[in-house]
């Protein structure tokens, strides 16, 4: 982590020649053609591992974007690109101290050249194109852009995980393409983001089951008082509450990888439900897991902060607990089944 | 993993289903009236006799069960699914339970032949009904510890000392019980199991009077009471083994705490006024909701995750553990909202079945914690056998069970 670089360029080579950028990638595209479940496996892998690589970024949202919303000139110039790593993708949405919605974006596209800037674009560092959120003349329009072009300006942002790149970009007049119509931009980032609330779930409980293995391996071995911690109750009850929410968050999320995978119409629903059960696991074993490591796991040398750091970012990136909760309760609302027993 | 029945699932499920509706009402809210310590005590157990007979002749009664004892041998996950069904319509509840998902197992295990033959079918037909003599005032969580004594007499062993939280004991006819026939002896090693008639001379019950105003427990007191050698359940000594064989099984039989949840804190919060608004626009409300339908969603998809192991053939992962402990507090926390949201006029007792329920749920919610292996008992559990966690030293190890300090 001290490491000047926030992206491992070995990994994500590797990562790239596997095949897993193009797993949802139709195979005309070069890609895989496979469906989300497979996606999902590479997610909690990489969500255990804490990968330094822009994979959610790129996959679960640039990438699912435009193979769902794009036209065929688009897909046929990008997505072999995204296969073989040559393009990178993000998405840049947020712009304020709050949290986005529809009625506060300020980037403004008109004749395709965006204006305006956006902040905490995540692997901005690695990324060579974006999806980039804007209002149109009709509403939010979702505008592709390419980030080499000279009027569009990328200042690194430091955050509180230095293993991901984030950065704001400022956009003056930069030639953009619309993705999609110009009318529905905003329900087809909703879509995306329930899309990838899944996937990211999957990050989540990856890293959560690592915190509670390295905690629980801790507790083993760390004697205090003539024993080893994990005999105290107070470190055990600990262990299980860390246990209880992991177990309730993966029920969750695979129930939301099955919501994805059939496209089912309970998929908004399930997929909050996957995200706020997972942030709040990762949250608490991430946690724990230093508090159960005592002063080592307030060492630089130890990974208790990476996981710690990750799950704070990983709470954040497509929006924050609380805009999942009212986004789990509005669409029971919509629905108005509420049945979840 | 697959959330969908399989076709021959289906098949099951609609015929359950189809049964359940042609013999039963479906519940119209989360209260369960139909429960032993509810109402009138007499009529009800004639109602759930009645309800059980109906059952055990169409078949439903024990499915998993084989065929000679009146059983279907039916699949773990069929079994699960008739629950699922059964659960959806108002039927009483809280007389049988015990004794077939407790006492049924340990006698299916350790009975002899003429013994399952005898005792098998009334008690899946509910003509006689089983309870559970396992804890003492001295030994709730820590069940080993029991007192009462054994002491054999010629072909006979009497019985002497006090038991309690025995679920329905002034109505059963027969109960299981574990016994120390040996204080001398390591605290496991003394233990002998047995079944018992509860009619039997120098038997006293007296019931408890619980928090919720209900009784659905009793103290039981022996004084001199004979058991045949012949109704031993496993060897001399063997009581703690034979008593572990139905303590797993009532981690199972004690699972998700029936009773107003999510939705019925969503369906309430909807209608319940806030300042002139409805009680669901308040932000505190929502994201409350929203971590109870999160828990609650996740026990569903917890047990679909066992299911589907099941349905596998493969042997479903611990995650089945938390099931108690998360719906119990779940349960407590709807229970507090629901009562609060009524400011002062949440004190007052009412016919409103919504505000009842919660009530219900606030004021059951304690014992659901403790039954079963308490919150603390549950999380040693997990921690122990799922995380490995080492135990606590025990000062009870290696000592005979008189000489193991024993407090007031």
């Amino acid at each position: 982590m001290d490491a000047e670089s926030d992206l491992d360029q070995d990994l994500w080579n590797q990562i790239v020649s596997m095949g897993w950028t193009g797993i949802r990638i139709p195979e005309q595209y070069e890609g895989l053609g496979l469906g989300h479940l497979e996606l999902c496996v590479v997610a909690e892998e990489l969500g255990r591992s804490l990968a330094p690589v822009p994979y959610s970024s790129s996959v679960y949202l640039f990438t699912e974007i435009l193979v769902k919303f794009a036209n065929e000139d688009i897909k046929k110039d990008l997505l072999p690109k995204l296969v073989t790593g040559e393009c990178v993708g993000t998405l840049a949405l947020t712009e304020q101290l709050y949290a986005p919605t529809e009625d506060n974006i300020n980037t403004k596209v008109s004749n395709d050249l965006i204006s305006g800037k956006k902040i905490a674009v995540p692997d901005a560092n690695a990324a060579t194109h974006a999806i980039v959120v804007c209002q149109g003349d009709k509403g939010i329009e979702l505008r592709l852009i390419d980030l080499s072009v000279k009027n569009c300006v990328l200042e690194k942002q430091a955050t509180i995980d230095d293993t991901r790149g984030y950065a704001a970009i400022e956009f003056n007049n930069a030639p953009s393409t619309l993705i999609g119509d110009a009318e529905n931009g905003w329900s087809m980032l909703q879509n995306t983001l329930d899309q990838a609330a899944v996937l990211f779930s999957f990050e989540q409980i990856g890293g959560a089951q690592a915190a509670l293995d390295m905690a629980t391996d801790y507790a083993k071995h760390r004697f205090a008082f003539g024993r080893a911690i994990g005999s105290y109750q107070g470190i055990k009850h600990k262990l299980a509450d860390m246990y209880i929410a992991l177990t309730l968050a993966k029920s969750n999320t695979y129930y939301g990888a099955w919501a994805l995978s059939t496209d089912s119409s309970e998929l908004s629903v399930a997929a909050a439900t996957a995200r706020v059960s997972s942030t709040e696991a990762f949250k608490l074993c991430a946690q724990e897991n230093i508090q159960t490591h005592g002063g080592n796991g307030f060492t630089w040398e130890y990974d208790c902060h990476m996981f710690y750091r990750r799950a704070k970012v990983l709470s954040l990136n497509i929006g924050s607990l609380a805009v999942w909760k009212e986004k789990l309760i509005s669409g029971l609302e919509k629905s108005n089944l509420a049945s979840a027993n | 993993m697959n959330f969908n029945d399989t076709e021959q699932q289906a098949e099951f499920r609609a015929r359950c289903s189809a049964w359940l509706k042609d013999n039963a009402q479906p519940k119209t809210s989360a209260r369960n009236d139909k429960r032993y310590g509810k109402t009138d005590q007499k009529e009800f157990l004639k109602s759930a006799l009645e309800w059980q007979k109906k059952k055990f002749d169409a078949g439903w009664a024990m499915l998993h069960w084989p065929k000679i004892y009146g059983g279907l041998e039916a699949s773990p996950i069929e079994r699960i699914i008739w629950g699922q069904e059964e659960a959806k319509f108002d039927v009483p509840w809280g007389v049988y339970e015990i004794g077939l998902g407790m006492a049924g197992p340990v006698m299916m295990q350790y009975a002899t032949e003429e013994q399952k033959q005898r005792y098998l079918p009334p008690m899946a037909a509910g003509e006689e009904i089983w309870c559970q003599l396992f804890s003492e005032p001295s030994a709730g969580s820590d069940v080993a510890g029991l007192r009462s004594r054994a002491v054999q007499d010629g072909s006979d062993w009497i019985i002497n000392g006090q038991k309690v939280w025995t679920s329905g004991a002034h109505f059963c006819d027969y109960g299981i019980i574990v016994v120390r026939h040996d204080p001398d002896v390591d605290k496991h090693a003394g233990m002998t199991f047995f079944f018992i008639d509860m009619k039997s001379p120098g038997i006293d019950i007296k019931p408890i009077k619980q928090i919720t105003g209900g009784s659905s427990f009793n103290e039981v007191y022996f004084n001199d009471v004979r058991i045949p050698d012949s109704q031993r359940l496993g060897a001399v000594g063997d009581g703690w083994r034979v008593a572990i064989t139905t303590l797993m099984n009532e981690r199972l039989a004690v699972g998700d705490a029936n009773g107003a949840d999510a939705t019925e804190a969503f369906k309430w919060a909807q209608k319940q006024d806030d300042h002139g608004q409805p009680l669901i626009q308040n932000r505190a409300v929502r994201e409350s909701i929203a971590d109870w339908y999160c828990q609650a969603s996740g026990l569903k998809n917890t047990k679909l995750r066992t299911m589907s192991a099941l349905s596998r053939g493969d042997t479903p992962g611990p995650e089945a553990s938390i099931t108690k402990v998360v719906s119990a507090n779940k349960l407590q926390a709807v229970g507090n909202f629901g009562i609060d949201s009524l400011d002062m006029a949440g004190m007052l007792k009412t016919d409103d079945t919504d505000v009842h329920s919660f009530h219900d749920a606030w004021l059951g919610a304690p014992g659901l914690r403790i039954a079963g292996g308490t919150d603390e008992i549950l999380k040693n559990i997990i921690a122990e056998r799922v995380l490995g966690l080492p135990q606590d030293p025990r000062a009870d190890k290696g000592v005979a069970f008189k000489d193991i300090p024993s407090g007031k």
